[in-house]
């Protein structure tokens, strides 16, 4: 009875995001539909990130690599050879590379594709260490993986990256998939695998003592967030239409990570408000880098501003919402709360 | 006989935890552990569990050699353990502390979990009416809900058990049980355990440092000092066997 509720519940929910976005997309200006992309896109990226960092507790560094991989790979498939051949100013690229080509859709699923294939060589030697040592080692990864699109001209184009990406990204495409994504996700997190993952973010002997193989947890959430980067990377990619390495330095990872601190580490719908609060948030204070006026005096434009303003709130609320706003709580949690305190 | 542990030595360096101990556990016992601080109790947990690998020796488990085998396969073979500090995983809800331990007997796989396929959600509640079977036997059911780490200190130990027995053990192994409880509290878990091993066929093997508790309860036990076996007998010779008296208390002989 109670689960046909829910079930109701999120099925609203999804066709309230979809009216959503057909509303948005035939109403709203480029620069606000642009907005909402950007919101879209980050919450994939957020929400499977999520995964290996909170909910599995596993502090790794490196969706920058992953997302870079994705971007790179959706690039080279979806520009045209005719652009492509004048593009590679470096050197000559690959005979190979020249003949890629691929629709949107195959694009995407081997961008995640790639991304995942790589998580799991990496699981090997990542999930050997533990803590702040998997930290760094993901950190070393993300750095890789720019310095090899850098220094690879063959493939990448080098630092000037890659450019007249075909703009398949519209909101039906960032905003479907960022629904695919979050379904996938929580229906994870609400099985074995996912109550094995927060076992071992909660204590991972104890874990193991339960019969709980840890390392395929901590696998699964890894290579799952990893195809879910990817995929983003490619949207992004066929969203902003030029990528270059530059796009994908630690800023990216770290943005991701104050995102999701910010939500809640570990909780999903989280990660969806951390995403919406900080992508929509920072746009929004767009007007304090210009002029403004007080009571008819006019101070000057600040540029930086900003960044100012939106770390305060951060710290403020770090100092009084420690683990988040949202805690390890979901959504629904909030609302069945409600209801246990008013009986 | 479940579980034979023949002749195990474990150094650490130059230290030596366990020297050459041997000892068998007979099927649906309730063996106790016992020595004072430092004598090599939870090395040797620790090594039966397969979260240490024995310097030399070998563990036996219903005829086949254990050592040396992951601790999560250990666990999935039928040995489960209880820890001397309770950790329950403290962001869950005591449903799902022992939902856990059903992790490895839910049969489905990742992409039927994403997908909510049918025989996800029939494992599903299969694995959660046995989860509440268990916590009604312990008559925890009403906290299902609650968060783990909520609960006082005599529940959290019973949700702990009952998390170690949704693993479907056949050798349920109990560091120090009793630690920290009060006087009911004790003689009620050792009325659960004892219950527990008719119910669920087990055979227990526990350390404690409460000789009221080890008398009552347990059918043999085994008393080490400085990794070395003193004693192996019944409980109530063991606590006048002078050998075992001048471990705890000290040598008053003087020649």
């Amino acid at each position: 009875m109670t689960v046909k509720k829910d079930q109701w519940i999120n099925l609203s929910f999804v066709f309230g995001v979809i009216g959503f976005i057909g509303i948005a997309n035939s109403f709203f200006d480029e620069y606000t539909i642009r907005i909402l992309n950007n919101i879209a896109i980050f919450t994939i990226l957020a929400v499977s990130y999520n995964l290996i960092n909170g909910v599995t507790g596993q502090f790794s560094l490196e969706p920058n690599g992953f997302v870079a991989i994705g971007a790179y790979v959706t690039a080279l498939l979806l520009v045209s050879p005719e652009a492509k051949q004048y593009q590679y100013a470096i050197v000559d690229p690959y005979p190979f590379v020249l003949s890629l080509h691929a629709n949107f859709v195959v694009a995407l699923v081997l961008s995640g594709f790639f991304a995942t294939c790589l998580a799991l060589v990496l699981s090997f030697p990542v999930f050997r260490v533990r803590g702040d040592y998997l930290a760094i080692v993901t950190l070393g990864f993300g750095f890789i993986i720019k310095i090899f699109a850098i220094n690879y001209p063959e493939v990448t184009n080098g630092s000037l990256g890659l450019n007249d990406i075909p703009e398949f990204s519209n909101l039906y495409w960032t905003g479907g998939i960022a629904i695919i994504a979050v379904i996938t996700v929580l229906n994870i997190v609400n099985s074995k695998f996912g109550r094995a993952m927060k076992a071992v973010r909660d204590d991972e002997d104890a874990a193991i003592a339960m019969g709980v193989n840890t390392f395929k947890a901590k696998t699964f959430a890894f290579c799952t967030s990893a195809f879910f980067e990817g995929v983003g990377g490619g949207l992004l990619a066929a969203l902003l239409t030029s990528i270059s390495p530059d796009l994908f330095d630690f800023f990216f990872t770290f943005q991701l990570l104050i995102i999701i601190v910010l939500g809640g580490l570990g909780s999903t719908t989280g990660a969806i408000v951390g995403t919406i609060l900080v992508m929509g948030g920072s746009e929004w204070m767009r007007f304090l880098d210009e002029p403004m006026k007080f009571f008819g005096y006019t101070t000057p434009a600040m540029p930086g501003l900003r960044m100012v303003v939106f770390s305060l709130i951060l710290i403020f609320i770090m100092l009084f919402a420690r683990e988040g706003i949202m805690g390890k709580k979901e959504l629904k949690d909030l609302f069945k709360g409600r209801k246990r305190s008013a009986k | 006989m479940i579980l034979h542990v023949n002749n195990v030595t474990k150094n650490f360096g130059g230290v030596t935890a366990i020297k050459e101990t041997s000892f068998s556990v007979d099927r649906k016992e309730i063996f106790g552990l016992i020595g004072p601080n430092g004598a090599g109790k939870t090395t040797m947990f620790n090594i039966i569990t397969g979260n240490y690998e024995p310097s030399s020796g070998e563990v036996i488990f219903r005829n086949e050699m254990i050592h040396g085998l992951k601790p999560h396969l250990i666990v999935r073979r039928g040995i489960a353990r209880t820890f001397q500090n309770i950790r329950l995983f403290s962001s869950m809800s005591v449903l799902d502390n022992v939902l856990i331990g059903f992790d490895f007997q839910a049969r489905y796989s990742f992409f039927e979990a994403i997908s909510r396929f049918p025989r996800f959600i029939g494992e599903e509640k299969r694995i959660k009416k046995r989860a509440f079977e268990i916590l009604d036997y312990f008559g925890m059911s009403a906290f299902a809900h609650d968060k783990a780490v909520d609960l006082s200190y005599g529940q959290q130990r019973k949700v702990e058990i009952a998390r170690a027995l949704a693993t479907n053990p056949e050798l349920l192994l109990l560091d120090e049980p009793a630690a920290g409880m009060n006087p009911s509290e004790t003689e009620e878990l050792g009325n659960i355990i004892k219950k527990a091993r008719e119910d669920f066929d087990l055979t227990v093997l526990l350390i404690e440092h409460d000789m009221k508790f080890v008398n009552q309860l347990c059918d043999k036990v085994l008393v080490l000092d400085y990794g070395k076996t003193i004693f192996e007998g019944k409980p109530s010779d063991a606590i006048q066997d002078s050998e075992v008296i001048s471990a705890y208390l000290g040598d008053f002989h003087h020649d």
